[in-house]
């Protein structure tokens, strides 16, 4: 794999562009804020993706591990599905990836024969985007998931008061993982 | 008028995703799904009868305001510059330092500029400068100046109900300025206009009608009530008698009402009942004085005021001497910094002192109303309290501290010591992250409503980003605090951003630790689920 030692050289710097494309993506204020890394807790969304392409390019340069790479791209779609990007705009921060390595190693690529590697590499690439697809559509789901959640918890009481709830096993309503309004403390009265 | 939650197909073509630079005057507000809340409704408004009334949405273009509302917004800034010093101080004083321009959960969390705390007081200071300075009536842009136009009007309302009012950004301002008191101003000239949101104007005409924020009547709350006399006898085999509207009772208790009927805060209830039973506390709940929250504080310093009156209302007419309150955040902002003004000192009532311990609390001398994790806290520094930290080993907890109850008064070690006490496994979070320097919940000052969730867990990841490193580092999955709104929004945000960490109030540890005359041998926590010890020995 000739390719690999030559991205492990040129890691840092292919990592310092892609981080600063991504970072580009929010408006020219807040940009200056994220690039500032120094306090995890006070950055955190420059902090995460900063650690997030890491661990990503680091599986690339292994191989991928299908499920550490879900979780490494969780971690920054989690966040850019709930600010202020349409879809697309939120998954934009593959892609770039693939210009950055070619911009990087343009004249090891020319010179050595390299474009069957840079291929499957390449579709790898593709491969994390379609993930974060999946992801991005979870965290979604979520967001709905947690609404009607919110409303079960706040109106339990109430049901169970409303003598609409047969309380006979004591336990709380199952919020998690269910979508329709299932009330695990008893059955609703018919 | 709102943004849909796509791209348009040239948009996709186009796969340069950096924004315009542009100067935010001159960008007006974009109303972007799932960050606002819906407009008030005329009925609500009606109730404690605020002007300009109608059912509207900040959705639409049109926001059926007054013909005169220019005027009406100018004269109300005019009229709030004479009467609040603070108001007219933090209008003219900042430098525009930028210190506190990274310091707002909501700019961390979501990245736009105009959540930074200096931009956002910019958004009503240019107005302010344009009509109200020389140097801003004639040289315009120059001095940071403009027009109050339409869009500029619906840019400070969006950006005014995308803060908290948390005082964060005011912790780390050299000159001190508390962009929470600008933004409470800039809602109250919201309030004049009718456009108060549905999630705090609701509430407000319940609490004003009947007490408390879902408007619940009195067999309501005693029914409640009902329900978690049983559990604990359940779990303990002793079967409390609380009493209501007791007349001659020496102390009333008072709690936001999200601690009745919304999970986890009801065990937090349960925690309480069972303290002051064990106690043999002469005191009694009130169903009308029935919340502790105070929706007022988000709409304007008059309707705060008459809501907070009630409370003191309804301790005159028992007769009794003094008031603890319950876990609640912005009820104590309202007692520790407004009460006095508004409706104090509350002579009729006399100085508490604990009757347990004979600590007097001087702090409280002229509310005469006292924070439960104080009280809580000074039994246990009396060692009044026979605890059995044990019992929440299955717990591994760390501390949020409120905004409210933290920056706003000063609750930083109480509750800690309380906590030290109930509990084997408790872990800080990052320094920074905490005590004054806390992050908001990202959901207070009535932002906890549904139809804004996008932006709530905007706001609430800097918190839940500290979160994630105690559960990483020492397993922690338990995130207490004493606030109702944090018990409710902390549960929604954990759930999105780390999902193996559940919430709860101090007082429900505290009920599972509180070892009770007569109780039966506990298997069960507060939620009905096993002991761990108990399971092991099965
Ligand atoms: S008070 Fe809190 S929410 Fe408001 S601008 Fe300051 S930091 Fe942000
Ligand atoms: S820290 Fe204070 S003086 Fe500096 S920009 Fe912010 S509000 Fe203005």
């Amino acid at each position: 794999m000739r390719l690999n030692s030559l991205l492990t050289d040129k890691k840092a710097s292919i990592l310092e562009k892609w981080f600063d494309v991504i970072i580009e993506t929010y408006p020219p204020d807040t940009a200056s804020f994220l690039k500032n890394r120094n306090n995890s807790f006070a950055n955190p969304t420059g902090s995460t993706i900063s650690q997030g392409i890491e661990d990503i390019f680091d599986e690339l340069l292994r191989g991928l591990n299908r499920e550490k790479t879900s979780q490494f791209l969780d971690d920054i779609v989690r966040i850019r599905a709930v600010q202020d990007f349409t879809p697309s705009q939120a998954l934009s921060f593959i892609f770039p990836l693939k210009r950055i390595i070619r911009e990087e190693l343009a004249a090891e690529i020319a010179g050595k024969h390299l474009s069957d590697e840079i291929l499957a590499l390449e579709s790898e690439i593709d491969g994390l985007a379609l993930s974060s697809f999946d992801i991005y559509m979870k965290c979604r789901e979520k967001i709905y998931d947690i609404k009607a959640n919110e409303v079960k918890r706040s109106t339990f009481r109430l049901l169970q008061m409303a003598n609409l709830i047969n309380d006979t096993n004591g336990e709380e309503p199952d919020l998690e993982g269910s979508n329709n309004l299932k009330i695990k403390r008893g059955e609703v009265k018919k | 008028m709102a943004t849909k939650f796509t791209a348009k197909p040239d948009e996709l073509s186009k796969i340069d995703y950096k924004p315009p630079k542009k100067g935010w005057l001159d960008t007006p507000a974009e109303f972007k799904e799932h960050t606002f809340c819906w407009g008030a409704k005329a009925k609500n408004l009606n109730i404690v009868e605020f002007p300009n009334a109608r059912d509207w949405s900040p959705a639409e273009e049109d926001w059926k305001l007054p013909e005169n509302w220019q005027e009406i917004v100018l004269e109300g800034i005019k009229d709030r510059l004479g009467k609040y010093r603070s108001f007219k101080l933090f209008m003219d004083i900042c430098v525009r330092c930028g210190a506190c321009a990274d310091k707002c959960h909501f700019f961390i969390g979501g990245g736009d500029p105009k959540n930074m705390p200096v931009l956002r007081a910019e958004l009503l200071r240019s107005i302010y400068r344009k009509y109200f300075t020389a140097s801003g009536k004639m040289l315009g842009k120059i001095a940071g100046a403009r027009e109050l136009t339409l869009d500029v009007l619906k840019e400070i309302w969006y950006y005014y109900y995308q803060c908290t009012e948390c005082r964060r950004c005011s912790v780390f301002c050299p000159y001190g300025i508390d962009q929470a008191e600008i933004t409470m101003v800039g809602r109250e000239l919201m309030n004049l206009l009718g456009l108060n949101t549905d999630w705090i104007s609701a509430p407000v005409a319940n609490c004003y009608m009947k007490g408390n924020h879902l408007g619940l009547e009195p067999h309501t709350i005693i029914n409640s009530m009902e329900f978690f006399l049983d559990d604990i006898e359940t779990i303990t085999g002793i079967k409390i008698k609380p009493t209501f509207n007791r007349k001659g009772a020496e102390i009333l208790f008072v709690t936001p009402s999200g601690d009745l009927f919304a999970d986890p805060g009801t065990y937090t209830a349960m925690g309480y009942l069972m303290l002051f039973h064990e106690l043999g506390l002469d005191y009694t709940w009130s169903t009308y004085a029935s919340e502790g929250g105070n929706f007022g504080l988000f709409t304007s310093n008059e309707m705060a005021k008459r809501l907070n009156a009630k409370i003191y209302a309804e301790a005159k007419r028992l007769g009794v001497k003094w008031i603890i309150g319950g876990e609640c955040g912005h009820m104590w902002r309202v007692v520790n910094q407004y009460m006095d003004t508004w409706n104090g000192p509350a002579d009729f009532l006399e100085e508490p002192v604990s009757p347990i311990t004979g600590t007097i609390f001087e702090n409280a001398k002229s509310t005469k109303m006292v924070h439960i994790a104080e009280f809580t806290a000074d039994l246990i520094k009396n060692g009044k309290l026979k605890l059995d930290p044990g019992r929440n080993n299955h717990l591994k907890v760390t501390w949020h501290d409120s905004c409210n109850t933290a920056r706003g008064m000063g609750i930083l070690d109480e509750p800690r010591y309380v906590l030290r006490n109930v509990c084997n496994h408790f872990h800080e979070m990052p320094e920074d992250t905490i005590r004054e320097k806390t992050f908001c919940c990202g959901s207070g000052t009535g932002l906890n409503a549904s139809e804004n969730m996008d932006l709530r867990m905007r706001g609430g990841f800097p918190r839940a980003n500290a979160v994630k490193y105690v559960r990483n580092n020492y397993g922690v999955n338990m995130l207490a605090n004493i606030c109702a709104i944090d018990r409710a929004t902390l549960k929604a945000s954990m759930e999105y951003w780390v999902p193996d960490v559940s919430v709860c109030g101090l007082h429900e540890l505290v009920g599972n630790a509180l070892v009770m005359t007569g109780e039966k041998e506990r298997t069960q926590d507060l939620r009905l689920e096993p002991l761990p010890e108990k399971e092991a020995k099965e």
